[in-house]
């Protein structure tokens, strides 16, 4: 039983040793993603590009375009003179926001009057919008502080009022590298089990060589877990590879233990290679498994809770998105990487990962007969 | 009858009524078919004659559709793996992998089968010298000759020393030196005690085999040695080689005494009653056509000559 299921081990071994081709996909391309992924998948919103239409050319107004500057949020790109060409340039998408001052703003202000400015937000991305409208608010109430300040002759921190202090947890500096990369890990670790395990059952079909194979004495299960092992732990030295990048070159802190996520990874590994066993047993082609693992990887990206949160979708999406063990392991990896919490609060997740596991091996091993149609 | 020729006539391969059928052919079409022990037999046919099927069903890696098959003594349906311990396959492509040595895909196998370490290393030898690739032992297959391959193929089946061996279209595409050597290892093979299932789809192979089936739309035209076979064919055969082959072919068929003409190459095969009586009205016929004939000789039929004529005669019937 073990020896021929280190035999077929040692033979799919030499396969991988020999195939060029198949080690750059292997090693390089988790590297190339996650730094593709690291960089553009970023949803900090600062530097948007703005212009101005200065209708009061004031020191007042002069001021609160200053304001709007030095927040980091507003890169003033442009000085325009009429509201038709600020109109023109959101239309093509050269600036994202604009900060539009009437004639009459400095006046006011120095009468005392309550002044008021309009601001353009192009809302055609809601995630950056509402960034957008809220740093523009948030620079206005410190504009009127300030106004108040100077006129009334006080400080505001002496006056009666509310004082919010934030404490932001986890990720205090609230980087979206933070959270991309744990994600990353997962989704790649996912991607290539998947990818390479079908790929590597299916070859035999395509080349003939499991006819040789079935009238061999084997047993499926030495078969498939013969074949299966090399990518097992291919696999988990990528894991390494991407978790060094994260922790090493984009500076995420892995805050939980360690050796538990490693443990936790091993077991979400089985089910995507459980997955990839199943997609072999389907597909009769290397084209034909490599579309079916696109078929699946998409909704698992997206109803995982990858780049949405799974509590902003609707109800039937996110009772789908239970069947969908990569978001068990974006919940564990960001929870050990993130919140350094351990198995008391993934509990949960941890049999939720377990018992899919253990389906699908199981449903893969069955479907798996020696025998041609 | 002594006690060595009562085992010897045991049946190791058996067939009832055997049918395969796949979603728009019947591929195998009620089969019958029974093998001695140490019998070399040859599954003749054309390309898509159900030659594969046959051998698939028997190696019991594909199901029946009705009808069974039993080989060694044990059902393909019911008792598979027993089957597979005693059996040796050569699929018709190659299916070794390409980028292992040969020494590597030898190993592989005797893994799988689990032989002896002493045991095997003797084997290995012995295979690679049968084979003639003890040489070649470090090359990957994949840059092995087409003919090199399929003697690395039957060396990989013969691992495990199985009783029996199906062998399909082991020589197609293999070059006739190739082809030669081939064959005489499998003589070998049958001296040896061996019971040898060979598919091919050159007739003139089954003048090597003990006894031949020739296969024809699934089902078997007809099964005997090869003396018996090309006895069958009724008449005697002239052979000559006109200039202009098919007008030639087509005043032959006319003339009284003519079974059946068949083309073969520049040449025609003619099937008469009597050969003696009919050859000088034959020249005479195509004389007066003003076709030039040279070389009209009568000849012994062939396989081929048998095969084509027994088809065609099938053909007629239904």
């Amino acid at each position: 039983m073990i020896g021929r299921t280190l035999t077929i081990a040692r033979k799919e071994l030499l396969h991988i040793v020999r195939d060029r081709r198949t080690l750059v996909v292997m090693f390089l391309l988790p590297i190339v993603q996650l730094f593709l992924m690291g960089y553009a998948a970023t949803t900090d919103v600062e530097h948007l590009s703005t212009a101005v239409l200065d209708g009061d050319h004031t020191s007042q107004s002069r001021e609160l375009i200053e304001a709007y500057r030095a927040s980091n949020y507003f890169d003033i790109v442009s000085y325009v003179e009429d509201e038709d060409s600020l109109a023109r340039m959101v239309d093509r998408g050269v600036i994202r926001a604009g900060l539009i001052i009437p004639a009459g703003y400095g006046a006011d202000v120095v009468a005392g009057r309550r002044a008021s400015v309009a601001f353009v937000i192009d809302g055609s991305d809601p995630n950056v919008a509402s960034t957008v409208f809220a740093a523009s608010q948030q620079v206005g109430q410190a504009q009127t502080m300030r106004i108040i300040e100077r006129r009334m002759g006080i400080d505001m921190e002496d006056m009666p009022g509310v004082e919010v202090y934030p404490r932001v947890w986890y990720n205090p500096e609230m980087k979206s590298v933070n959270f991309m990369i744990p994600g990353l890990i997962a989704m790649v670790l996912f991607t290539l089990t998947i990818l390479l395990t079908s790929l590597a059952i299916v070859r035999e079909r395509e080349q003939g060589t499991i006819e040789q194979l079935m009238v061999t004495p084997i047993r499926p299960i030495e078969l498939i877990v013969g074949k299966v092992i090399p990518y097992v732990f291919v696999a988990f030295f990528d894991m390494l590879e991407v978790l060094a990048i994260g922790v090493f070159w984009f500076g995420v802190p892995i805050h939980g233990s360690f050796s538990l996520l490693l443990l936790l990874a091993v077991l979400f590994l089985m089910t995507s290679l459980g997955i990839g066993i199943f997609i072999s047993s389907v597909a009769n082609t290397q084209q034909e498994a490599m579309l079916t693992v696109w078929l699946m990887l998409l909704p698992s990206i997206f109803l995982a809770g990858f780049f949405f949160p799974i509590e902003a979708m609707p109800g039937f999406l996110q009772a789908l998105s239970y069947l969908i063990p990569l978001r068990y392991m974006l919940v564990i990896i960001r929870a050990i990487i993130l919140k350094g919490v351990g198995l008391e609060v993934l509990a949960e997740q941890v049999v939720a990962l377990a018992v899919f596991g253990a389906v699908i091996m199981v449903f893969a091993a069955t479907r798996f007969r020696k025998r041609l149609e | 009858m002594t006690n060595e020729q009562m085992t010897n006539d045991k049946l190791v391969i058996e067939t009832h009524d055997l049918i395969k059928r796949f979603k728009n052919v019947t591929a195998v079409d009620g089969l019958n078919l029974s093998i001695r022990r140490g019998e070399i037999f040859g599954l003749l046919g054309p390309d898509g004659a159900g030659k594969t099927t046959t051998i698939r069903m028997l190696c019991a890696i594909m199901d029946p559709s009705t009808g069974s098959a039993s080989v060694a003594g044990f059902d393909t349906v019911k008792e598979p793996e027993k089957i597979k311990k005693r059996i040796g396959y050569m699929a018709q492509q190659f299916s070794l992998y390409g980028d292992l040595t040969v020494l590597e895909n030898l190993v592989f196998f005797a893994d799988i089968f689990q032989v002896g370490r002493q045991e095997r290393e003797v084997h290995i030898a012995r295979l690679l010298e049968f084979a003639r690739l003890t040489e070649f032992r470090k090359r990957r297959a994949a840059h092995l000759s087409g003919g090199m391959q399929k003697k690395l193929a039957l060396a990989c089946t013969l691992i495990h020393q199985p009783e029996i061996l199906f062998l399909d279209e082991p020589t197609t595409g293999v070059d006739p030196v190739s082809r030669r050597e081939f064959w005489d290892i499998l003589t070998e093979l049958h001296l040896s005690g061996v019971t040898l299932f060979v598919s091919t789809p050159y007739m003139d192979e089954a003048e090597r085999c003990s006894r031949a089936g020739l296969m024809f739309e699934g089902s078997i035209v007809v099964c005997d040695t090869p003396a018996h076979i090309k006895g069958l064919v009724e008449g005697e055969l002239l052979e000559l080689r006109p200039d202009r082959l098919r007008e030639a072919s087509r005043v032959i068929e006319n003339i009284a005494g003519v079974l059946e003409v068949q083309t073969y190459g520049d040449l025609l095969h003619i099937f008469v009653d009597d050969a003696a009586r009919r050859a000088p009205a034959i020249q005479e016929t195509l004389a007066q056509a003003g076709i030039v004939v040279r070389g009209l000789r009568q000849t012994r039929p062939r396989m081929e000559e048998a095969f084509i004529s027994l088809i065609r005669k099938r053909r007629e019937e239904t």
